[in-house]
């Protein structure tokens, strides 16, 4: 498991666009770089993040080598009714994280 | 078509060109301004007037004294007095250095002229800029001036260091500080831990109930497992550290309640120390010699400006590669500067410089560490030079750290002496 911030308002007015941020620690190791023995270190990434509300998938990403150690990622969305947001962060050498947050959708 | 007026006005410049060449035959009346009297600056002029005393040298300065960085850690954890960081220019003007009171407000890279707030226009074979740092207000929402009252930022050693002081002083027992850490690049990169460290010691001897946050933006920085070690050793529980990937960085700050806004939390603080992100101060802008990165790009072995020729740029306003910004630092490049402005001068190179920079830090007033480095000029930057420096060992005893204590004390005495004395 890794570990992970995330940060989404408590409450949303119905149909407002509002940001869902979101930090993981992680290597990010890109598997094109030498270790100190001048062997490749294995390739360790997060390879896909997705972001689903009420089980419905709302945004996913796939990451690729070129993305820096510990991934920040913003997005904006939209929520009509109240309901849980669950972000999900899966990679190389069976990494997963995952995180939920409630959310209450006002009038 | 020309007016009479304008005519006579640009021939008249013209004229006052012929009459005063810009080298008057030899280079020996060559005049030289130096705009900042920190360790860059006052460390350069003198070192010019030593190697040619014929040179016309003029040392332009704000402050009547000179309120030093180094140490005024110690004055925030109440070891020393602010007195003891403050040091005058007798020694600068005996050394033949005309000292211009003042503080620069225009440049004219191609009339070779810097102006003064009161008017005082000093005409100039080669620039000399030191300015050192001002804050990048701009870089953090909230933050501002009238903020630094409340949240200072004590990165500029004077009223503000004696500010952080009254209210570490003011605190009550139980109060959480919260310090902000800025970026790369920032003066002192070691500064921030020093300081995290010697309040530190201040809360655990008077007010054992408090503790400290430090919120960084940064995942890495110097000397940063002698520290870490250090605050295990001697503050277990007391500094908490939180990274960038941690979501240490600092996105905002609200003055009026003492609070440090993150993307992913909120900090309340009883002391808040805001140590703002940094850029050129404000005259290297004026000058155009600051690029868009708000510091000043220069030649790795003469420091001129690459963005104005004969405007010469040491110290924390330049990149200079991987040399930190520190007092050392300015004053090892201000030796290397001078003896480019007269190499240049007189229409020589100048030799390739090696640079040598120290670094201590206290951790406790009797727990010093350090880092040292040297440098050459590769590639377009100063490049560490591999093996040739390093870290105090992160296995030493009490003796070792204690001794590293009283080196550090030298080390100030030593280069304020070289510097003012």
């Amino acid at each position: 498991m890794g570990h992970a911030l995330v940060n989404v308002p408590a409450s949303v007015k119905r149909g407002d666009a509002f940001e869902i941020k979101a930090l993981i620690a992680h290597p990010m190791e890109t598997g094109f770089r030498p270790g100190p023995n001048g062997v490749l270190l294995p390739r360790n990434i997060i390879q896909r993040f997705t972001c689903t509300y009420n089980g419905v998938e709302v945004f996913s990403l796939t990451l690729s080598p070129a993305i820096a150690a510990n991934p920040y990622i913003a997005f904006f969305t939209v929520a009509t009714e109240s309901g849980s947001l669950t972000l999900r962060w899966t990679g190389d050498k069976d990494f997963m994280a995952e995180e939920t947050v409630p959310i209450t959708v006002t009038a | 078509m020309t007016s009479r007026r304008a005519f006579l006005r640009s021939a008249g410049i013209a004229a006052g060109a012929l009459l005063a060449p810009r080298i008057v035959g030899a280079q020996d009346r060559a005049r030289v301004v130096v705009v900042g009297g920190g360790f860059a600056g006052a460390t350069c002029a003198r070192e010019l007037r030593r190697l040619n005393p014929a040179l016309s040298v003029t040392l332009v300065e704000t402050n009547p004294d000179f309120i030093a960085c180094p140490f005024s850690n110690e004055v925030i954890a109440g070891l020393r007095d602010l007195s003891q960081q403050r040091f005058g220019y007798d020694a600068v003007t005996r050394d033949g250095v005309a000292l211009a009171r003042g503080t620069a407000t225009s440049i004219d890279p191609a009339g070779r002229t810097v102006t003064l707030a009161d008017g005082t226009r000093l005409p100039f074979d080669r620039l000399v800029l030191a300015p050192g740092i001002d804050i990048n207000w701009e870089a953090l929402p909230g933050y501002s001036p009238e903020a630094a009252e409340r949240m200072p930022h004590a990165w500029k050693a004077g009223a503000q260091t004696a500010l952080l002081r009254r209210q570490l002083e003011a605190m009550d027992d139980g109060g959480v500080v919260v310090m902000s850490a800025p970026p790369n690049p920032f003066r002192c990169p070691p500064g921030p831990y020093e300081r995290a460290s010697l309040i530190a010691y201040y809360l655990k001897t008077r007010k054992p109930k408090s503790k400290l946050i430090l919120l960084d933006a940064k995942d890495a920085f110097s000397k940063q497992r002698l520290f870490q070690n250090a605050w295990a050793a001697l503050y277990p529980g007391l500094i908490e550290w939180v990274g960038l990937s941690a979501g240490g960085k600092v996105t905002a700050v609200e003055p009026a309640s003492l609070t440090f806004v993150t993307d992913f939390a909120r900090h309340g603080a009883a002391v808040a120390n805001v140590i703002a992100p940094q850029k050129a101060a404000r005259i290297a802008a004026i000058a155009g010699v600051a690029d868009r990165s708000g510091w000043c790009p220069v030649n790795p072995a003469t420091f001129e400006s690459t963005l104005q020729p004969g405007i010469h740029v040491i110290g924390d306003a330049a990149i200079m590669g991987a040399m930190p910004k520190s007092a050392f630092a300015a004053n090892a490049q201000a030796k290397v500067c001078a003896t480019a402005v007269i190499a240049r001068l007189a229409g020589h190179d100048a030799p390739e410089p090696r640079l040598i920079n120290t670094c201590y830090s206290l951790v406790a007033p009797d727990y010093g560490i350090s880092v040292a480095g040297v440098y050459r000029p590769t590639n377009g930057q100063l490049a560490d030079i591999a093996g040739a420096g390093g870290t105090s060992p992160l296995d030493a005893d009490a003796a070792f750290r204690a001794q590293e204590a009283v080196l550090a004390a030298g080390w100030f005495r030593t280069i304020t002496a070289e510097v003012f004395g």
